[in-house]
């Protein structure tokens, strides 16, 4: 685990997301009605829409081009075999919210 | 001999410690107890009681001084210990110092005084012990004296609570969206702060405090956004923090509290630490059950017997007398959990479990706490719960229970509620008519007139006749809004009128949703209807808009968005179009296109560039078009009698003009006008959702044309004589489809439920209507008609555009 300080809680709304640029592409991060957060990649397995934009509900976001909704928690689609994205670990500490950047770094060279 | 104990703070956590230290060795020490407030060990968590009448301290006292005497605890309350003096081993106090063996540091919390100006006038008050409780009884009891309480969680509510019950005008004013956001969620909230307001409590949320007024005492509290709160008394109560003063200065190690291993040994073996001045790794602590874990591990520590401190859960109870809230477990920061609600809006009841695989995590009980303990203990315990999962939030007594009554939220309206909007029929007009005879719609209509005008609140009466007739009734089916309610959109619209529901968590709570915060198809809906209905009070969300309105921009499929400034009336000037083109360029636009609608079109611009470009464009005078939004989108015209040969009247003109009333205008769907100056309809206006045709005569105004995925001429709703009616006209048309139409349906679909009709009535023929309509259409536009783009120019603004963070290979090491 690589542990990385992200911003703070504040920064992000409530039932919102913002964006986390890595060289390993966008990171949508959410955070729920009660003040739980998710790192989920912010490429929607249908079309590639940005998950960050849509819809937050429970523990769901719904995409923004062509509303497929998907788990926060599992990163899969709602709806069967639509596919899923990748989670990274996020917590909170402090009121910081703190990001798993080990699968979000450049490729090491061997 | 006896070893010598030392105990700074007589708080509920030691005097629970010297408790179970008696018990278990009555001999073995000669303790000292040190208290600042000049009085032993009461119960802290009762003195909400106290303050609101209902006990007295004498009630509350957990140790008196027989019980000093008789376990020969020598006393030194009313000082405050000065130092401690871990080479020597000494406490120093002002009547002199004490030597211990084993020192326990107990010396709690301190209320958090926000730091604004007027803090210090005689009047604020903290909320922590009885001198605080006795100050706020003492300004109480002046009659008519009013009472500002700043903090909505558990202790400033319970102070709220407290000084109202004494005769105190109190007002809430808490930061938060939501009451005891941290142990509610917004559902929740709603139900206590309407419990509160029924009982005379004022509640302020989103209220930051500027500052507290007054020369010699407290006068009034003003908050940030200017709202002034007369005062006679303040009381803050926005949070705790431990006091960790002495232990610092001795050199313990300090983070947040005192730092305790598992057996409450503080980083001086000599010296242990309980209670809210503690930290245990990395929590601190402000309720009483691990407090109490805490004394007992501290006094085996002393004792020398083996006991390890482990945190337990903790359920949270507000003690105001007739309020009933349970809240439990912990809902922060795990993946992997559901949630189950049940809402029973006729008895103001809203339960929320919280589900971690088979695990219940969280509770949240709000109106009907009875099953608190139970859930309690299901938490603490982890309890498999799988087997009765689906009947879990029924409680033990479940047997065999019922769905949730879809009827519930048309059976809670008084009978003075108004059902019909068109024909001021109340729901008791109604139930008098079918306790008469009137077993159909067609037969209530006919006796009440109820839904015989519009209709749109027909699933109402039919939900009245079901619950009168039962299975007499066949009602017909009609599509719910979403899986989060069984309603549809006109019965969701005619009860957030009839029963003012004013914002989203009371809607969700009054009509019984099923979810716990709605979905991405109710929720836009939501928002819109009421931002239609209370425009002045209702605070729009933008985490319920779609990202277009929420952006201010449309969404493109690669995740860009497109920019298209308002030409009025689709006229522009060399000016406005360099200032297009130099945006175009600076922001290396890929694609600019003329749209449709008469006005051009910046497409593929990054998110983090749009407050920018917004700013260059405002500059030049240019402002939203709106593209994006269910709003009011363009007014296409054509040069009309200014130029055109065949033009009859200033067709720009009027487009212009009506462009200029109607903009920033939130409606159910996208809405297009166009304006044609002569029946050759250059401008296209027969197939738009207003057009107007002008003639020799006047202005030919039609209405529900479409030319998207459906292909419809407009109808007919009028032809009137001046430029000025026919803008009374388009105004009036628009407020009402605003106030009526379901939220995504474009007007000729609204047309085909309602009928031109009975528009025609409210709009062209009944004047005084019309002028109705036109003057909640203009208060709406007195909050709406906003540039969003100016309104994003600050940097805060833009920096929401921007990525929150960017993670490179150097960030992470």
């Amino acid at each position: 685990m690589t542990w990385v300080d992200i911003g703070a809680l504040e920064d992000i709304p409530r039932r919102g997301a913002r964006v986390l640029r890595t060289p390993q592409g966008c990171v949508a991060v959410f955070r729920t009605e009660d003040d739980r957060v998710f790192a989920l990649d912010d490429r929607c397995p249908h079309r590639g829409g940005p998950l960050s934009e849509g819809i937050v509900h429970g523990d769901a976001v719904t995409c923004p081009l062509h509303g497929l909704v998907i788990g926060l928690t599992d990163g899969q689609a709602r709806e069967a075999e639509a596919g899923g994205v990748a989670t990274h670990p996020a917590r909170i500490e402090g009121g910081r919210i703190l990001i798993d950047a080990s699968r979000l770094l450049p490729e090491q060279a061997a | 001999m006896k070893r010598r104990l030392v105990v700074i703070g007589a708080g509920m956590a030691s005097g629970r410690m010297l408790e179970h230290l008696l018990a278990a060795a009555p001999d073995a020490w000669d303790i000292t107890l040190f208290n600042a407030e000049p009085r032993g060990n009461y119960d802290r968590i009762m003195l909400s009681p106290v303050l609101s009448g209902e006990r007295s301290y004498a009630e509350i006292i957990t140790h008196d001084a027989a019980w000093y005497a008789r376990h020969g605890i020598t006393c030194r309350f009313g000082e405050a210990v000065q130092r401690i003096d871990r080479d020597r081993q000494v406490v120093c106090a002002p009547a002199g110092e004490v030597p211990y063996d084993r020192l326990v540091i107990a010396t709690g919390s301190a209320p958090v005084v926000i730091p604004v100006p007027g803090h210090d006038l005689p009047g604020v008050v903290t909320y922590r012990d009885l001198d605080d409780t006795e100050a706020m009884i003492a300004a109480a009891s002046r009659p008519g004296s009013r009472a500002v309480v700043i903090g909505g969680g558990l202790l400033g509510l319970e102070a709220a609570a407290g000084l109202a019950r004494r005769g105190m005008a109190v007002t809430v004013v808490h930061l938060m969206g939501h009451l005891m956001e941290r142990q509610l969620d917004p559902a929740a909230g709603y139900l206590l702060q309407k419990d509160l307001e029924a009982r005379g409590i004022r509640v302020h949320c989103r209220g930051a405090t500027a500052a507290i007024l007054g020369t010699d005492r407290v006068e009034a509290v003003k908050l940030e956004d200017g709202t002034l709160y007369a005062a006679d008394l303040v009381c803050m109560a926005v949070g705790i923090r431990p006091q960790t003063r002495l232990a610092a200065e001795a050199g313990l190690t300090v983070a947040r509290g005192i730092v305790v291993d598992d057996r409450m040994r503080t980083s001086d073996p000599a010296i242990l630490a309980v209670g809210e001045c503690v930290e245990h790794q990395g929590q601190t602590f402000g309720l009483v059950a691990p407090l109490y874990d805490q004394a007992k591990v501290a006094a085996a520590s002393l004792t020398g017997t083996e006991a390890v401190f482990r945190p337990v859960q903790t359920a949270t109870r507000l003690k105001v007398t007739g309020v009933e809230l349970f809240s439990a477990g912990d809902f922060a920061e795990a993946p992997g959990r559901e949630d189950i609600v049940f809402r029973d809006p006729g008895r103001g009841v809203y339960k929320r479990l919280v589900i971690e695989g088979s695990r219940l995590v969280g509770a949240v009980l709000y109106g009907d706490t009875a099953d608190g303990a139970w859930f309690f203990g299901l938490i603490r315990d982890g309890t498999d719960i799988a087997p009765m999962r689906d009947a879990l939030i029924f409680g033990p007594a479940y047997q065999g229970g019922t769905a949730p009554d879809p009827l519930a939220a048309v059976a809670a309206l008084p009978p003075e509620a108004e059902i019909c909007g068109c024909n001021g029929v109340c729901k008791g007009t109604i139930l008098a008519a079918i306790d008469g005879g009137a077993s159909d719609l067609g037969a209530v209509r006919a006796r009440t007139r109820a839904s015989a005008s519009c209709g749109s609140c027909t699933g109402l009466v039919e939900q009245l006749l079901a619950s009168a007739l039962g299975e007499a009734f066949q009602k017909p089916v009609r599509r719910p809004i979403c899986g989060c309610t069984e309603l549809a959109h006109e019965d969701v619209r005619r009860l957030i009128r009839a029963r003012g529901l004013k914002s989203m968590p009371a809607v969700m709570q009054e009509l019984g949703w099923k979810s716990s915060c709605g979905c991405a198809t109710c929720r836009p809906a939501l928002n819109f209807y009421l931002l239609a209905e209370w425009p002045e009070t209702y605070r729009d969300d933008p985490q319920s808009r779609f990202v277009n309105e929420r952006n201010h921009a449309n969404i493109q499929k690669d995740g860009t968005y497109s920019v298209v400034p308002r030409m009025w009336g689709g006229m522009t000037t060399p000016k406005e179009l360099r200032a297009i083109a130099d945006a175009a360029e600076k922001y290396r636009v890929p694609a600019v296109k003329v749209t449709g609608g008469q006005r051009i079109d910046l497409l593929g611009v990054r998110k983090e560039d749009l407050p920018h470009i917004w700013a260059d464009l405002n500059a030049a005078g240019l402002v939203s078009g709106h593209a994006y939004g269910k709003a009011l989108r363009t007014v296409k015209t054509c040069v009309g009698s200014d130029f055109c040969r065949f033009g009859t009247q200033d067709s720009t003109g009027l487009g212009i003009r009506l462009e200029r009333r109607l903009w920033g205008a939130w409606t159910p769907h996208k809405v297009k006008l166009a304006v044609s100056g002569c029946p050759r309809n250059c401008a296209e206006a027969t197939c738009k959702d207003v057009g107007i045709v002008c003639v020799d005569s006047g202005y030919e105004i039609g209405v529900g044309g479409a030319a998207g995925m459906d292909l419809k001429a407009t109808e007919r709703l009028a032809k009137v004589a001046s430029e000025d009616e026919a803008v009374e006209i388009v105004v009036a048309f628009v407020q009402l489809y605003r106030e009526s139409a379901n939220y995504l349906d474009r007007p000729y679909r609204w047309l085909a439920k309602v009928g031109l009709d009975w528009v025609r009535q409210q709009v062209v023929e009944d004047r005084s209507s019309r002028t109705a309509l036109i003057a909640r259409f203009d208060r709406a536009q007195a909050v709406f008609q906003k540039d969003p783009w100016a309104e994003r120019t600050t940097p805060q603004a833009r920096a929401a555009f921007a990525p929150l963070a960017r993670i490179t290979a150097e960030a992470a090491e």
